[in-house]
């Protein structure tokens, strides 16, 4: 433990990563300056609903998250968004709009991520049509007013979800996987399934990327006891038909033929993006330069941002990544700080 | 639905035009080209210059693979210089395939420098010409896209229905080559193309959304120059007219050659075929270009602009607007000679 009033860590984000890295850091005996641009924790997390892959409800995640974080040690300063980080004399400087709103010996950056706008891929017409919404827009709808997910006031009768939109993409110059829409889909296909029990849900897929624990089980459920249908292929072009149903036009490429599916609702499963307020560290960017997210030194070996001494990166900043992933690296972002402030 | 074709807007230059025209329009339909160059010159004022020696773009030939893409640039390259050498710096192309070709061998010599060093080569060597690109590069609905407003206010009508004081109800057909290649370079995008839709609000009618709206006309070349795969095409066409027909469009109106010219013709086929009618009243749905709009609402007489050569008649969509004309001159010349009448399935009135 370093007990030394002098040294304070400050924590930029207060998604799960930097929930995880605040925590982490006052258990360890550090006094943590806490930035946030919400006024509130958890980020993104505040729209969730459920969480794969065991459905667990995202507020009981987020109220045991709170918990953690009522120590004497982490000082709040929410609702003012960090962009910038200066060095002055040894230490590092928080701007915030050319404005200095404080000052640490070690930084850990936890800013998260954007998701992808999807009117950038028109073909599926969001922001055209009031019934093609995307993956985090049902979240809100399924955990603030499922009622809303009717159509004409009748269960629907159709739901399609859309994979890989702004992820793997090379057309719009996004070529990497954003890992956690396969399994959202499926998730969301079980949702309105157990919601709508008469619905039949299909969801367009390239291929299947469940890699994480209980994933596979997850999708086999789907398919097992949801009977959601998959079907392996890109969807080309939505319109709207006059009922205001959603005419979809896609490739089955299993079947090696063209379809043509009507629903009322397409759910967009939208990747991940660098967030706009994704700090600027010093004169310096440590950006992937393909993918635009804040890139480590040495990825093997921890989360320290090239050529930055004493700044960390945390979470999704550094690329899509899930819940207990941007906890887990949160947490080792902290220990890492400590590590920096007791050698320094 | 929403407005988010705004993202999508293109430079389109003020005056001083170079025009191309297309190879086939002028026997689809014969009028328009001339209409629209008087449009420019009589009506909004423009300097427009179209040159007697230009060629066709080759592009049914490069499409069809029987002009090699060199052959293409060059006749291109050949078309550039010739507006080097009248003055002009900024180009109309009069056909959709036209334009779409000239923004992929702007774009091609734009990545492949050498190539266009290559090209200007043959055209020496070939022609003794030199030649720039141009500096703005449009296509015709482009340029009444621009003055759109300009036009609804010197028009003598609107598309509206005088009887019932209805906007019209139009579907906007745009040729693949405007903005499916490039769709930056059409105002609008590629999947919901604004260019003509802004001509038919600005005039006074209303657009049809409906789901095959991106839907091919039916042209493609391979679909209809190799005879055996017609059928393609015109089933292609029936996809739309069948998609559009519960929104009962009064007109169609299309950018390109061969749209206007299968969307019009296809449906003399289907009826002839199947008894087939798409419009209201048991009649077919009227097609325009988009220079035969402008010049209908803006007075031009409608047999003087070569509205008879449609195969689909045009008198009850005239009627609905109240244009004025006279049915006894469809078919005669500016002399008063008769041109030769062809038999025509009735019109219906609603």
């Amino acid at each position: 433990m370093l007990e030394n009033e002098n040294h304070r860590i400050a924590v930029i984000g207060a998604g799960p990563a930097g929930i995880s890295a605040a925590v982490t850091a006052a258990e360890l005996g550090i006094d943590v300056d806490w930035y946030d641009k919400a006024d509130q924790i958890g980020g993104k997390l505040n729209d969730y609903y459920q969480l794969f892959p065991d459905r667990t409800s995202a507020m009981n995640v987020l109220q045991e998250f709170d918990n953690l974080t009522g120590t004497a040690r982490i000082h709040k300063h929410f609702g003012k968004a960090i962009n910038h980080i200066e060095k002055n004399n040894g230490r590092l400087v928080l701007m915030s709009d050319h404005e200095t709103v404080g000052s640490a010996d070690s930084v850990i950056v936890a800013t998260g991520f954007d998701f992808f706008d999807a009117r950038n891929k028109e073909e599926f017409g969001y922001g055209m049509y009031n019934q093609v919404i995307t993956s985090p827009e049902l979240e809100q709808k399924l955990k603030t007013n499922p009622d809303s997910l009717k159509f004409d006031g009748e269960a629907p009768a159709n739901i399609a979800f859309v994979h890989c939109v702004g992820s793997r993409d090379q057309q719009i110059g996004i070529n990497y996987c954003s890992r956690l829409c396969c399994v959202t889909g499926i998730k969301q296909a079980i949702e309105m399934r157990e919601l709508f029990p008469s619905c039949r849900v299909v969801n367009f897929y390239i291929d299947l990327r469940a890699f994480g624990s209980g994933y596979e089980e997850l999708y086999r459920e789907a398919q097992e006891k949801h009977q959601v249908q998959f079907i392996r292929g890109r969807v080309s072009e939505a319109s709207e038909n006059q009922q205001h149903r959603i005419v979809l036009k896609a490739e089955d490429t299993l079947m090696g033929r063209p379809l043509k599916i009507t629903v009322d609702w397409v759910v967009l499963l939208i990747g991940m993006v660098p967030s706009c307020t994704q700090v600027q560290v010093a004169d310096h960017q440590c950006t992937d330069q393909e993918t635009g997210f804040l890139k480590a030194a040495n990825a093997f070996t921890g989360h320290r941002l090239d050529g930055q001494p004493g700044i960390f990166m945390a979470g999704a900043c550094g690329g899509p990544m899930s819940i207990p992933e941007a906890a887990a690296s949160g947490k080792a972002a902290a220990t890492e700080a400590l590590q920096y402030l007791i050698n320094r | 639905m929403k407005q988010y074709w705004k993202d999508y807007q293109k430079e389109i230059a003020d005056d001083n035009y170079f025009y191309v025209r297309s190879c086939i329009r002028q026997n689809f339909f014969p009028g328009a080209e001339n209409l629209f160059i008087d449009i420019l010159k009589n009506k909004l004022g423009k300097t427009v210059f179209e040159d007697a020696e230009h060629t066709t773009c080759t592009g049914i030939g490069y499409h069809t693979d029987v002009v090699p893409l060199e052959t293409t640039m060059t006749v291109i390259a050949r078309q550039f210089a010739l507006m080097k050498e009248k003055g002009y710096r900024n180009m109309i192309a009069s056909c959709v395939t036209s334009f779409g070709l000239y923004s992929e061998v702007l774009d091609m010599w734009k990545h492949q420098p050498e190539l266009k060093e290559k090209i200007a080569g043959y055209l020496m060597e070939a022609t003794g010409r030199t030649f720039e690109e141009p500096e703005n590069m449009v296509h015709a609905s482009d340029i009444l896209y621009k003055y759109r407003n300009e036009i609804a206010s010197i028009a003598k009508y609107k598309l509206i229905n005088k009887t019932t004081g209805e906007p019209l109800k139009v579907v906007d057909h745009i040729g693949c080559h405007y903005a499916k290649t490039f769709p930056e370079r059409g105002v609008g995008g590629s999947e919901f193309p604004q260019v003509l839709t802004g001509l038919i609000t600005a005039w006074g009618g209303q657009t049809v959304d409906y789901p095959e709206r991106r839907h091919c006309c039916g042209f493609g070349f391979r679909n209809y120059l190799v005879q055996p795969n017609r059928g393609y095409s015109i089933s292609q066409s029936k996809i739309k007219l069948e998609s559009m027909k519960p929104y009962e469009p009064d007109l169609i109106i299309a950018n390109c050659p061969g749209c206007s010219m299968f969307l019009d013709r296809w449906q003399y086929t289907l009826e002839e075929t199947e008894g087939a009618v798409y419009g209201t009243c048991g009649n077919k749905i009227p097609v325009f270009t988009h220079e035969e709009l402008a010049g209908l609402v803006l007075g031009y007489d409608p047999w003087e602009i070569g509205l008879q050569t449609h195969q689909v008649p045009v008198e009850a969509l005239l009627d609905k607007i109240g244009v004025e004309y006279n049915p006894d001159l469809k078919y005669t010349d500016r002399q008063g000679n008769l041109i030769g009448e062809p038999e025509l399935i009735n019109q219906h009135v609603c």
